[in-house]
């Protein structure tokens, strides 16, 4: 506090309070309260909704008891194993196509001066980013409509490059970010004594790097895992993924299934999170 | 790849030389994730500027002749008679609503983000990290599994209806699901940390010995809030307004799963010119159209995000 920071004797800094109670300039009436409210409903929904995927009943509001038939339910729907393994499959392919592209062109703008086009390269990176994902959505579905029908062409390709374009600027983030902060001497010390570039990048940088791609990798995997609305445009028939089946179900009556499959996306994304926070935490 | 390999005997000529070489290794490692971003994301836009401006299909898709059709559609409609032109009366009672929900959105997520914010701000050392923690992953989980909480929150045989009838507030349930009230729950909902983040990081650098200052000076804590609070952290609220307000506008999932097919915002009405309406040109136009609203919101938010740092 003011008063108290100056050189002062306990007496004197009492009497320079000159209102009573010490005060708190970071409290604030009524703030506090609201934070709390705002905790509870953030995640009272989210409580809800997985409580009730283990309910014994059909119906979603009145608990019949501890049962895992709709996690049972879930794994034995065809559809369900079919989408969630094309689920992962998407974003196991597009989080490691866009972490390596990635990582390249953020070896590429970072540690240099300003070069041409660097400002243009950012742009780009970042443009997936800056557009409303309907909107991107729609595009994409009017030249893969027309790509389709030029080729005859059918398979997860046009999924796979979709998410890919869109887990760039995620997976490029974390990566920049933690190439800022090297220290580059290392990589300095390494070539003052007769490393190669070669032996530069795999001894000393790469490995400095790694956390940064690990998070960046994990932020990709998330955002294609949890991506409905571009998918929904592009997919073919049969090429569901589990969000984009999960909205398809909410259209019929809604079951506990949806409640089991829901519990399990969110605690495969809270791991992936908590990992992914994990590793950028990794940066001294 | 560094400039410093360059021999410091080299005459200038070879310096520059080695520059150039440099940049082009700098552009040919860049290039794999710009053309995968050209042909997946940016490029794509660009056909969508070229299909606007063509007559649509019988069958959907578009015919190969120039029409300013499409744009025209997006504000106004031709009598299908005389051919005379009126206000899409349609369009724009969809457009009030993405702008209106989207406003009431982001004063909402306001009025519970800034104090969210504060107190997270306001923790002890060792226990902001987890409150921080507790607030993000929210944000990074399913967005479509999000919505899906609310709607069970609010059907009419969802929880709250359920504890109100219990306590015998309500004899019947009320109606939540597909309203306005539910696309506007949702999306405040769903988009709440993207306010709590940035104001977090405003109030995070705030000097507080400013605050018992003002106290010092009889400022009552109401004043001393709107007074010298409010303007320190203006950048950070303003940053989190636009950034919950540019996805509420663009917002498809929210609206469609709680506002049902009655209730369509700009997102919905995009998607329907691909779906039963079938006219790819309007649905290109108003892409755009709300492409270009996003952009204008993001030059305020970069420009309030520019000045948060030379303040600071």
């Amino acid at each position: 506090m003011a008063e108290t920071s100056l050189p002062a004797t306990p007496e004197s800094a009492a009497a320079a309070a000159p209102r009573g109670r010490a005060y708190n300039a970071r409290t604030l009436p009524g703030f506090a309260t609201v934070a709390i409210c705002a905790f509870v409903i953030i995640y009272a929904p989210i409580i809800i909704l997985v409580v009730f995927s283990f309910n014994a009943g059909t119906t979603l509001a009145i608990w019949e008891g501890f049962s895992l038939r709709w996690y049972a339910q879930a794994a034995a729907n065809e559809q369900v194993q079919g989408a969630a393994i094309r689920s992962l499959y998407l974003a196991g392919s597009a989080a490691t196509i866009a972490t390596v592209a990635a990582t390249m062109a953020a070896l590429a703008t970072t540690r240099t001066r300003r070069f041409p086009g660097r400002t243009m390269i950012y742009a780009l990176i970042n443009q997936p980013l800056m557009v409303p994902e309907i909107v991107t959505a729609v595009a994409l579905l009017i030249v893969f409509a027309w790509v389709k029908v030029a080729t005859g062409h059918n398979s997860m390709i046009y999924l796979i490059a979709a998410h890919t374009a869109f887990c760039i600027p995620f997976a490029y983030l974390p990566i920049r970010a933690r190439l800022e902060t090297m220290d580059m001497t290392l990589e300095v010390a390494a070539s003052d004594l007769y490393a190669s570039k070669k032996q530069v990048f795999t001894k000393i940088t790469l490995p400095l790097l790694m956390p940064g791609i690990i998070a960046g990798y994990m932020l990709a995997f998330v955002i294609s895992l949890d991506d409905v609305v571009i998918t929904e445009f592009v997919k073919s028939a049969g090429q569901d993924t589990l969000p984009t089946y999960m909205l398809g179900q909410l259209r019929r009556v809604v079951t506990p299934e949806v409640n089991a499959i829901s519990t399990v996306i969110l605690l495969a994304g809270a791991i992936l999170v908590s990992l992914f926070f994990w590793f950028s935490r990794g940066r001294e | 790849m560094s400039d410093a390999t360059a021999s410091p005997t080299a005459p200038g000529e070879l310096e520059a030389e080695a520059l150039r070489q440099d940049h082009r290794t700098r552009w040919l490692m860049s290039l794999p994730a710009i053309a995968i971003i050209l042909c997946a994301a940016a490029g794509p836009l660009m056909v969508m500027v070229v299909y606007s401006f063509l007559a649509p299909g019988d069958y959907g898709n578009v015919k190969w002749e120039f029409s300013t059709e499409g744009w025209v559609s997006v504000l106004l409609q031709r009598d299908i008679f005389d051919g005379t032109l009126a206000w899409a009366d349609a369009h724009l009672s969809i457009f009030w609503r993405s702008l209106s929900l989207s406003l009431i959105t982001t004063v909402v997520t306001l009025l519970i983000g800034v104090p969210t914010a504060w107190f997270i701000a306001t923790r002890p050392d060792g226990k902001r990290e987890f409150w921080l923690f507790l607030i993000t992953v929210p944000f990074w989980t399913n967005l479509l599994v999000r919505t899906i909480a609310i709607q069970e929150l609010i059907r009419a045989e969802g929880v709250i209806n359920l504890i109100l009838l219990k306590i015998g507030l309500i004899q019947e349930p009320i109606q939540m699901m597909f309203t306005n009230f539910a696309i506007g729950f949702g999306m405040s909902y769903v988009y709440l940390p993207l306010m709590v983040l940035p104001v977090y990081a405003a109030v995070e650098k705030l000097d507080f010995r400013l605050v018992e200052a003002a106290h010092d000076l009889y400022a009552s804590r109401w004043k001393a809030f709107r007074l010298i609070i409010l303007p320190l952290i203006k950048p950070g609220v303003i940053a989190g307004s636009i950034l919950v307000f540019i996805p509420s506008l663009g917002a498809y999932v929210t609206p469609r799963v709680l506002g049902g097919g009655k209730n369509l915002m700009f997102g919905n009405l995009i998607e329907l010119q691909f779906g039963q309406g079938r006219n790819w040109p309007l649905g290109a136009a108003l892409s755009l159209t709300l492409m270009v609203a996003v952009m204008i919101a993001l030059i305020f938010y970069v420009r309030a995000t520019s000045r948060e740092t030379h303040n600071g």
